[in-house]
């Protein structure tokens, strides 16, 4: 079924896809949301609004689409497992899909350890693939979970996170494999550093044929220095950050460290483009969304296509 | 076999307040072989509490008993004798062993001894480890014999989330990730091909969500 996503649009007729994210506030001002809205508007073809990321308590990820959807933007919802059981996530994509919501990117969650609630109880009574397949039951098949008819389908185009960096190497192309068997028809990837690492997945994912029913959106994220850089390789699980990028950003003086990761951003893009398989960018800046249209002019993304 | 530990001393003579005779309740099954409600911890539990009250210069007497099972209603009858001696019962038995003590005497405070934890197994000697959390319904024919509920820390039944690192769980480097345990364990046993397959959304009423458990089997019922 074909539905009114922007990023389907684009992907039906051969463009390439630049998305990007926004955080929601940690707390009630939609004043903070509409900000980063502007950064955003007319630079990508997306905006994904993460879901309490890193298990830290925001403003709800629906809540924040429907500000940015008010604005003419076209927001991703992005929705985990971790908080919310097949009821409580089923009645949300039906609130998505009535505010206007064309896309939403189906995660498993980070574990709440990380976040400001240790303490907390997950659910987990389904997980992203089953997500998935629960977003296309809603819409292609008209039916909940429970097998009920749904009045008014949810016509949403339907994502995940794929992490190519993550153990074990050898499955993650199988496991893209099971989403997209799912239902999953865009990816966006964990932020790519080695490239040499990212090429090696993307061939596995192309010999399995994945990159024709799914659109690959490669996920990059500029640095601001080299102690986040370095931060990154150490304390983020999953994530795959080569000495030399760490050596390039500690070369550089610590005023100029901020470009000079825009640069490497910059430069990853052009490689990743070229990468066969590729059919878009996701550019993840990190409470650093202002830099986002600079990104995109420097990498020759701009202007987007008017679907 | 069900694993626990035993509650800090401090808490145990918290929990107790100025009840000061004591009927203290081992246990002689899981709790015994993991080194927490047992003859032997019995007897230890008692000499600190003995020495506590003895150092605060207060009368204090505590009963060691050690039963079969507590959770058998005719090993937990046998103290019926002398139970009415005490203030309080306090078991060293898991969760279920302190319910059925409590439900066996209904006038008598009944005190737990010990967090229960999990099911589990012995690694060696002095370390144990969770392998099932009774979900009802098992799976273990699709996933190498290695539980992705009661394994992998989001309980993840289609794969490793983008946190498994080196074979371990992003939650805790000690930690092996479940998922990477389960495709060691397809590839060994030549069936990696069975990853491909969707384990449906999981029908939890097995699980404790429908409430607690009860088992009926008519063939055994006298």
């Amino acid at each position: 079924m074909k539905t009114n996503s922007k990023i389907e649009k684009i992907w039906d007729s051969g463009g390439f896809i630049v998305t990007s994210e926004c955080g929601p506030p940690r707390g009630a001002d939609a004043e903070i949301v509409r900000k980063k809205g502007e950064y955003l508007r007319g630079v990508v073809d997306g905006v994904n609004v993460t879901d309490n990321q890193t298990s830290v308590v925001r403003m709800s990820s629906l809540s924040a689409c429907a500000i940015l959807k008010g604005m003419g933007l076209e927001p991703i919802l992005q929705m985990v497992c971790r908080d919310r059981n097949r009821i409580a996530l089923q009645s949300d994509i039906l609130g998505a899909a009535a505010l206007g919501i064309n896309n939403m990117l189906c995660l498993s969650g980070d574990h709440q350890k990380f976040g400001d609630h240790p303490q907390g109880k997950n659910v987990y009574d389904i997980d992203s693939m089953q997500l998935i397949q629960t977003v296309r039951q809603m819409r292609d098949e008209g039916k909940f979970l429970g097998g009920d008819e749904i009045k008014g389908k949810p016509v949403i185009f339907i994502g995940a996170a794929e992490n190519p960096f993550a153990d074990p190497f050898e499955i993650r192309a199988a496991r893209l494999g099971k989403k997209v068997k799912s239902g999953c028809q865009f990816i966006q990837t964990q932020c790519i550093y080695n490239l040499e690492k990212f090429s090696r997945w993307m061939q596995m994912v192309c010999d399995r044929g994945l990159h024709e029913k799914c659109a690959i959106l490669a996920g990059v994220t500029p640095m601001k220095s080299a102690g986040m850089a370095n931060y990154m390789k150490k304390n983020v699980p999953g994530m795959d950050v080569p000495d030399a990028l760490i050596e390039r950003m500690k070369g550089t003086p610590k005023e100029k460290q901020a470009e000079e990761g825009i640069n490497i951003c910059v430069e990853s893009i052009q490689q990743l483009r070229e990468m066969p398989g590729v059919r878009g960018i996701h550019i993840m800046a990190i409470e650093w969304e202002e830099k986002v249209a600079e990104i995109v002019k420097a990498a020759g993304l701009f202007p987007r296509p008017e679907v | 076999m069900i694993v626990g530990n035993r509650k800090e001393f401090q808490e145990i003579v918290g929990m107790l307040g100025s009840n000061r005779r004591v009927l203290l309740l081992g246990c002689n099954e899981c709790v015994t072989v993991c080194g927490v409600g047992g003859e032997k911890e019995v007897g230890v539990l008692a000499s600190e509490l003995r020495i506590h009250w003895k150092t605060a210069g207060e009368t204090f007497e505590v009963k060691e008993h050690t039963l079969e099972r507590q959770c058998d209603y005719e090993y937990i009858d046998q103290v019926r004798g002398f139970v009415g001696d005490y203030d309080v019962i306090l078991s060293m038995a898991c969760g279920a062993g302190v319910q059925y003590v409590a439900e066996a005497y209904k006038t008598k405070l009944v005190m737990p001894a010990v967090n229960t934890t999990f099911l589990g197994v012995t690694l060696e000697q002095g370390v144990w480890s969770e392998r099932c959390q009774g979900c009802g319904a098992c799976i273990l024919d699709m996933t190498g014999g290695v539980c992705p509920i009661a394994r992998c820390a989001k309980s993840l039944m289609n794969g490793p989330c983008g946190g498994s690192s080196g074979g371990k769980c992003e939650v805790d480097k000690e930690v092996d990730c479940g998922w990477q345990l389960i495709i060691d364990r397809l590839t060994e046993l030549g069936q990696l091909d069975r990853y491909e397959d969707i384990i449906p959304v999981k029908d939890w009423r097995s699980s404790r969500e429908a409430g607690p458990r009860k088992r009926i089997r008519e063939d055994l019922r006298l």
